[in-house]
């Protein structure tokens, strides 16, 4: 018979917040990879739903069938900690994104696109109105597509933050 | 960049030529290609001159600090004009190489 303080581990509460742990990293080590995933983080969202409704059970059996379970005392610790979780979450995905300036300054549509010239990979001084120039290279182009070996059409210009 | 690359050959067809630009050396851009396999053109622009005359500048925003680019996309046509421009809201949420196509098709 077993004695009344061998109640069974509350294992509701760790799979919640291990699932809130995976929510938070699946997305920068993977939903980040694919637009559908990563332009609204639904898979994530989702993930921490279930995380919250395994730690909610989990907190429930913990404190109401508390001579059944265990997880009085770490189970409002790994609650909080998946908070504090899901909070970093939020902010790292729908504050700190938007506070980008506003670039009235750009140049619109219609406008000239201010010549540049920068230096490429190797050291070598490149001028927009030679890449709007030069031919496309006929190795990177798809075989036999009218674009191989022509000039291009335009130039797409991707700003971007760096390897930070 | 990793949906651009994904997306290289189309893009290109539309005989559009993709080019990144940052703050980073072209030794971290480098390195950057090499990692993630980018096989377009990177331009380094350390003292972000070109970033800041085409206004797309974020101060402070670097990891230590530095003025860094927001992402931003242009389209500029053979004449050296824009056609097509995205300025994200969100860092999250940039440009799809679709978008990239679409606009292509309107030049000539």
């Amino acid at each position: 018979m077993p004695f009344m303080n061998s109640r069974k581990f509350n294992w509701l509460v760790l799979a919640g917040f291990l699932v809130c742990v995976i929510a938070f990293l699946s997305f920068f080590f993977f939903f980040v990879r694919f637009p559908v995933t990563r332009d609204f983080p639904w898979v994530n969202l989702l993930l921490f739903g279930l995380a919250a409704i395994l730690l909610v059970i989990g907190l429930q059996r913990a404190f109401a069938k508390a001579d059944e379970y265990r997880g009085k005392i770490f189970g409002p610790i790994l609650a909080a900690l998946s908070v504090v979780v899901f909070g970093v979450f939020v902010f790292a995905l729908f504050i700190v994104p938007r506070h980008l300036p506003a670039a009235h300054g750009a140049p619109q549509v219609g406008q000239k696109a201010p010549e540049f010239s920068l230096v490429d990979m190797n050291g070598r001084a490149v001028k927009l109105s030679e890449l709007l120039t030069a031919p496309m290279n006929a190795a990177s182009s798809v075989a036999g597509s009218s674009a191989s070996g022509h000039t291009p059409k335009g130039v797409l210009l991707v700003f971007y933050r760096g390897y930070w | 960049m990793r949906s651009i690359e994904r997306s290289l050959d189309a893009i290109e067809a539309q005989g559009i030529r993709p080019v990144a630009i940052s703050v980073d050396s072209p030794e971290d851009s480098r390195k950057l290609c090499q990692k993630a396999g980018y096989t377009f053109t990177f331009l380094s622009d350390p003292k972000a001159e070109v970033i800041r005359r085409y206004d797309v500048l974020h101060p402070g925003a670097g990891v230590n600090g530095q003025d860094i680019a927001r992402p931003a996309e242009f389209l500029v046509d053979a004449t050296g004009t824009v056609r097509w421009v995205n300025l994200t809201e969100n860092f999250w949420v940039r440009a799809r190489p679709e978008q990239v196509i679409e606009a292509a098709k309107a030049l000539r």
